[in-house]
């Protein structure tokens, strides 16, 4: 039995993402020891070996930039109540904004401007993309999460045809890539000898913004009481639909910027499997991270885990590429289990006289 | 044009079958977005017994289990915990995409005998339109006759009834004293069994092999379907079709002459979603779409 608590718990708000974590491990454990593997050392491996080098945590540093980016934007909007799952959509739609302002730049331009036009039109790439489905809930109610969904794989067939069709790369032999984006369009590296680039910075400086907007503004306050209680921000004077619209810009932006960041970081060209799933992990991030943009920063940094651990097993053990899900997915279970606890406590039997 | 409509229906069938579960699932009001991940652990489970006992029937019957499985996780976690019910089926198509990887490790690049027609070819008319229609493997027809059960169970029945009230207003419903959480999780396990019979369906049948992530986004298209199809079960078979011929557009519409380019053509279904949504919304048009959908509920009260 549930029983709504009193007031919801403040230690279990902070706790719950700890034990969450922990649940993780554990049921990992059990699962890998139950299929016959062994669990000591997929453990390791996926947990431990990415902290083992300097090489492995740059590595992590390298997969959190997309992941805070989407996630911190992500955060406000669930905040909001507004469930943007459309990221990876948006993302993808930011990275072939940039990838067309680095591929269609005159040769004499001034490169020094040719990286933040990039970023900027990633910005505005998932903004755009992001907005298709907060015009269609204002003016038609329909179902956000569905219209952000279905935009995905729009974005996903978009991309695909760009690159094998008008922007594939002329001396790419047939294979699905446009050409390697010019030099003036590539993300600098902060970090000598690892890919660590500056991307960390923007995400840091985007959680910070989006964290200051949240809390300390008007415009955050507005987004806070909508997902408390949207008849009561109604009545306070907040429109629902520019809320909506509002944050739906906000997080479409940032994923479209993560996708522009990717594309001329990591990437540094256009291909079909740009996303590598960062948009879903994304969501995970924003619950991870209490829907806190700071938060999302850190919660950032427990999925990339996820995706080094599961890349050096795949190397390693031979796991397929799949399998880091397995902990995603667990953990995103027990994660939304857990904060049921912070609102209701469990009850193993009925109290009397209460129906 | 005979071999464009046999391909049309396999390739239907498991649309059908997890759109069908799906839309039952929704009318109770609840939004399971794990139906990509039910189909793959259904795939896998139904591959794995059929490999080893070289029974289809039993390779279903896994399949259908494995699907009710998942569905109890997610019924555990969102109608239990009264999570959020789009994260929690995201949980769910993420965590069925990474354990039926791990499972299925093992039996990629095994084949099976792929499940024959009812009828053996022998006995068919020599009609090519009686043809297409008698000559398919039982779950198309059983996909066919689900989706009309459905229809019969929501609009002819009392159950059905109390279910499609639970979807429209669960505190009015509880009020009254119906089992909203008895009845929704039902309906949920009711929705992974056919999600994972969709999987059976494509791992036994259309491939038939093995692969990982080998459904492809078919779980996400058969959430589309639902909405396209207004939440009435027999428009899910119409829609199912029509998806079908559209995904198979992109291999046909070379050979048609299209100048198309075939990523285009692949997003129409998307499109044609997303529009239909519109409309339906638009238009005040939600006779069926279940107006607590996605909306937790829990009896404090």
């Amino acid at each position: 039995m549930l029983e709504r608590r009193v007031a919801p718990s403040p230690v279990l708000a902070i706790l719950s993402p700890i034990i969450a974590v922990v649940l993780t491990i554990l049921a990992g454990f059990a699962l890998f020891a139950a299929l016959g593997k062994d669990p000591v050392k997929a453990m390791e491996i996926y947990f431990l070996s990415p902290f083992a080098d300097a090489y492995n945590r740059s590595e992590l540093l390298v997969k959190a930039i997309p992941l805070a980016l989407i996630g911190s934007g992500l955060a406000i909007c669930f905040r909001a109540g507004v469930f943007n799952i459309g990221a990876p959509g948006q993302y993808t739609l930011g990275a072939i904004f940039a990838g067309g302002v680095a591929l269609h730049a005159p040769e004499n331009a001034a490169m020094i401007w040719l990286l933040p036009l990039c970023l900027a039109a990633g910005f505005v790439g998932g903004m755009l993309w992001g907005w298709i489905p907060a015009i269609l809930r204002n003016l038609a109610g329909a179902n956000v999460i569905l219209v952000s969904l279905m935009l995905t794989y729009v974005a996903a067939l978009l991309l695909d045809w760009l690159v094998r069709g008008p922007w594939a790369d002329p001396l790419g032999r047939g294979f699905p890539k446009t050409a390697t984006f010019p030099d003036g369009a590539l993300m600098p590296n902060l970090l000598a000898g690892t890919r660590l680039h500056w991307g960390l910075v923007l995400a840091v400086i985007a959680a910070l913004a989006l964290a200051w907007m949240l809390f300390r503004t008007r415009r955050g306050f507005g987004i806070r009481a909508m997902g408390l209680a949207p008849k009561a921000a109604a009545f306070g004077g907040f429109s629902e639909a520019k809320t909506v619209t509002y944050v739906l810009l906000v997080s479409g932006g940032l994923a479209g910027l993560a996708g522009a960041v990717e594309a001329t970081a990591t990437i540094q060209q256009l291909q079909p499997d740009i996303a590598a799933g960062y948009g879903f992990a994304a969501i995970i991030v924003a619950f991870l991270g209490r829907l806190n943009p700071i938060g999302a920063l850190i919660a950032a940094l427990a999925l990339a885990v996820t995706y080094i651990g599961g890349e050096n097993a795949q190397i390693l053990l031979k796991l397929p590429k799949n399998a880091a899900f397995v902990f995603q997915g667990m953990l995103l279970f027990f994660l939304l289990a857990c904060d049921t606890l912070i609102h209701y406590r469990i009850r193993l039997y009925r109290r009397a006289g209460i129906a | 044009m005979e071999a464009f409509i046999v391909s049309m229906i396999v390739a239907a069938t498991p649309l059908l079958l997890a759109a069908t579960g799906e839309l039952v699932a929704e009318r109770s009001g609840v939004l399971n977005l794990g139906v990509e991940g039910m189909m793959l652990l259904g795939a896998v489970a139904a591959f794995a017994v059929t490999l080893s006992t070289g029974s289809s029937a039993l390779g279903f019957v896994a399949g259908a289990g494995a699907g009710v499985g998942a569905a109890a996780l997610f019924a555990l976690v969102a109608l239990g915990f009264t999570a959020n019910q789009a994260a929690t089926g995201l949980a769910l198509a993420i965590f069925g995409t990474g354990v039926s990887g791990l499972i299925g490790q093992s039996y990629v690049g095994n084949a099976i005998d792929p499940l024959a027609p009812v009828l053996a070819a022998g006995k068919l008319p020599d009609n090519p339109a009686l043809r297409v229609i008698l000559g398919q493997d039982a779950m198309v027809y059983f996909a066919l006759l689900l989706a009309f059960g459905v229809w019969f169970y929501l609009s002819r029945t009392r159950s059905g009834l109390k279910l499609r009230a639970i979807g429209d207003d669960a505190v009015s419903a509880h009020a009254v004293g119906l089992k909203v959480l008895g009845s929704r999780t039902a309906a949920v396990l009711f929705g992974g069994a056919c999600a994972g019979l969709a999987g059976a369906y494509l791992s036994l049948v259309y491939t038939p092999l093995w692969g990982e992530n080998m459904t492809a986004g078919r779980g996400w298209i058969a959430l589309a379907l639902v909405v396209f199809a207004g939440w009435g079960p027999v428009r899910v078979i119409f829609g199912a079709y029509l998806f079908a011929a559209a995904s198979l557009s992109q291999f046909y519409g070379g050979v048609l002459g299209l100048s198309i380019p075939s990523q285009f053509l692949a997003m129409t279904p998307y499109l044609a979603t997303i529009l239909a949504l519109v409309v339906i919304s638009a238009a005040g048009a939600r006779r069926n779409a279940p107006a607590m959908l996605g909306l937790p509920f829990r009896p404090d009260r």
